[in-house]
């Protein structure tokens, strides 16, 4: 079977009249397995968007080849955009009409049933305000019912460009159980987010991409694993001498800040055990690395976004 | 939920539905636009209500005539004609006709008639002043034929044409209907590539299995029933309200009016394409439909513009879309008799959606 994503060497450079050439996509190669959760993880500018509307079939690239369930996304085909959904950056709407309306429009486009659309506006709670103008929606609301324009048609392929963006905690902790979901229905994700527990949370693998460049590509725990980073272990200061501090030292660094003292350490159980038997827990913190650490590591320059 | 593992190719069936889908949501949008629906219904009545009282009021009515002093000749007048007030002076006859109170004023010293035609309405003013010269007309007339009873004299009689029938409504009507469908045309298609540009609906309608050009298709459709509805109300209220008589012919209004809303959207298109936001879009239509309505004969007969207007109006389709109205609807000719202005509305939107076709960046859409 073909891979849902076959992606290769995609360049695109946009040509503005004032701001000069802008390398928005610069050699992207990756590859998306059926069923997979796939993450693109990076900031502002990064070239998510438009690496996502190449593969769609939005955007023609400058150069570089993709394959989308198989098959070419360009020219459009009505056989091949009815297996994939897709939920756009910026939310589009048919202007004047209600959410349920909206919905059922969709459906018909895509060949699928009322009842589907009925459906899928209770999966991303909005069956209660089925009968409010899409302009009078809340922004996380407008991004819910645009996730469910994107399911209605049954997809075996999702692309969800940055769907949390909007949300409130609870409402994204909503959606990424929606979102596992899908997934855990056999349908393929891509999903791009600036979010690094996001990604932790739900991809399978994830690509960080930054200026126009995927760095890296790895599930979230290897990618923790690759980074060999010690475990940080805070207890708050006072509560051990520093002769017991430089005997716990099996941490390989050991310092003091503001009144708390911080272990580094590749055996984390040891000296937890250690601070236990001591009764010297009060304030402690374990800090693994994650993806953040990684982003660091893999570009070179902190998250900022 | 499931996967359907196996899909049948989508079928002519799906592509009819995913039309007839676009065409109810878009056809429903417009309906709940009011901006959209005061444009195209409410905007051509008013203008209609407008334009029949300023050049509707005075011809039927009797002029309203100063006398200044002793004026024998108005002795003859048939009264239908004039409703006289008798003034004492010039000056204050003057100062009326200033102020818009009267039609004309007139004074009489011997054998010479003075007329004074308003300076403030020269419509009324010139009707007016054409009742009283036929007035002395007849008056000489009786004195000659009194003074030599053998003499045969020539006597002018003005017949209305058409047996009365045109009245101002009569050409006022598809001159306006034609200026409506033009700016719903152009506005419409205009204001809606400026909205894609914004909202992205059309990028995401891109992604569903339904086509460009089905969406194009509904949209052009759904424009093309709005000119039609607007059309049968138009006529509707003007046959109701205003008198206006329709010709046997009138249906035929349906196919003009659609073929000029293609000319129309064609060239909306092009504005859309252009413009980046939609105050832009509007002022760039306005910019477009206005010289265009007033130099069409759409407000006031080509007949009395210029003749540097008359020949650009060559250029504008409005001029075309109203003669072939005012042909068909009022004077209830054939539909043969109109198609040179069939032919160049055709071609007219052919060409200019050609243009539009060509030069249009689909992917700021
Ligand atoms: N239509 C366009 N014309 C010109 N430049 C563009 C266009 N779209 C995007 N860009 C530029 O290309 C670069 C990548 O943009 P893109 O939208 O792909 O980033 P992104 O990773 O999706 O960002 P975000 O997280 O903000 O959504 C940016 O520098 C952006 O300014
Ligand atoms: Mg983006």
């Amino acid at each position: 079977m073909d891979a849902a994503i076959e992606v290769a060497d995609l360049r695109k450079t946009y040509r503005g009249r004032r701001s000069g050439e802008i390398r928005a996509v610069d050699g992207v190669s990756f590859r998306v397995e059926r069923g997979e959760f796939f993450g693109i993880l990076g900031p502002n500018g990064a070239g998510k968007t438009t690496t996502l509307e190449i593969v769609e079939g939005l955007r023609k690239p400058d150069s570089g080849t993709v394959r989308l369930l198989g098959e070419s996304p360009w020219p459009h085909s009505a056989e091949l955009t009815g297996r994939v959904g897709v939920q756009l950056q910026a939310s589009a709407f048919f202007e004047f009409l209600t959410a349920r309306e909206q919905i059922e429009t969709f459906a018909e486009l895509y060949g699928a049933s009322k009842a589907r659309a009925a459906e899928m506006l209770d999966l991303v709670g909005l069956a209660e305000h089925a009968g409010v103008r899409c302009e009078k929606l809340s922004g996380g609301q407008q991004q819910r019912l645009s996730i469910a324009c994107a399911l209605v048609g049954d997809p075996e392929l999702v692309f969800l460009d940055e769907p949390t963006a909007a949300l409130d905690p609870q409402a994204r902790r909503n959606l990424w159980d929606l979102m596992r979901a899908i997934n855990a229905e056999g349908r393929t994700v891509v999903l791009t987010t600036h979010y690094m527990e996001e990604a932790e949370s739900l991809c399978d693998r994830v690509a960080i991409m930054d200026a126009g460049k995927i760095k890296a590509v790895d599930s979230p725990a290897g990618f923790v694993r690759g980074l060999d980073a010690p475990t940080r272990v805070t207890v708050a200061a006072g509560q051990l001498d520093a002769e017991r501090v430089r005997e716990l030292a099996v941490a390989e660094t050991v310092t003091e800040q503001d009144a708390a003292i911080v272990f580094e350490t590749r055996d984390p159980r040891k000296l937890l055990t250690a601070l236990a038997s001591d009764g010297a827990l009060e304030g402690l913190s374990v800090r693994t690395a994650n993806l953040e650490d990684v982003f660091l590591h893999v570009t070179g320059r902190e998250w900022r976004a | 939920m499931t996967l359907g593992a196996v899909r049948e190719p989508r079928t002519r069936q799906v592509r009819t539905s995913a039309y007839l889908s676009l065409v109810k949501a878009l056809g429903r949008g417009w309906l709940r636009d009011r901006s959209q629906v005061f444009f195209t219904i409410l905007l051509p009545l008013l203008f209609m209500v407008l334009l029949a009282s300023v050049f509707g009021s005075s011809s039927d009515s009797a002029s309203r005539v100063l006398a200044v002093g002793e004026v024998p000749v108005l002795d003859g007048a048939d009264s239908g004609d004039f409703t006289v007030t008798e003034v004492s002076d010039l000056d204050e006859a003057l100062a009326m006709l200033r102020e818009g109170d009267a039609d004309a004023a007139v004074s009489q010293e011997g054998g010479t008639v003075l007329i004074y035609p308003s300076p403030t309405s020269s419509t009324s003013g010139s009707i007016a002043a054409g009742r009283l010269s036929a007035l002395v007309d007849d008056v000489n007339v009786e004195v000659l034929s009194a003074a030599a009873p053998g003499e045969e004299v020539l006597a002018a009689e003005v017949e209305e044409a058409d047996g009365g029938a045109v009245r101002p409504i009569q050409y006022l009507a598809p001159g306006i209907l034609a200026w409506g469908i033009a700016i719903s045309g152009v506005f419409g298609a205009a204001g809606t590539i400026v909205d894609w540009k914004r909202d992205k609906l059309l990028r995401r309608l891109r992604l569903t299995p339904a086509s460009v050009s089905t969406f194009l298709g509904a949209k052009v459709s759904v424009n093309l029933l709005v000119a039609v509805g607007q059309t049968v109300v138009f006529l509707a209220v003007a046959a109701l309200g205003f008198g206006l008589e329709l010709s046997a012919w009138s249906w035929f209004a349906v196919p003009l009016v659609l073929l000029g809303t293609l000319a129309f959207l064609a060239i909306g298109v092009v504005i859309g394409g252009i413009a980046q936001t939609s105050p832009g879009a509007a002022g760039l239509s306005n910019l477009v439909t206005m010289p265009m309505a007033f130099v069409s004969g759409a407000f006031w007969p080509l007949a009395l513009s210029p003749a540097w207007v008359q020949a650009i109006s060559y250029l504008s389709p409005m001029r075309y879309l109203n003669e072939a109205l005012q042909s068909v609807v009022v004077y209830g000719e054939p539909p043969s008799t109109v198609l040179p202005q069939i032919g160049f509305l055709a071609a007219f939107a052919a060409i200019v959606a050609l243009v539009s076709w060509k030069t249009f960046k689909f992917d700021e859409l």
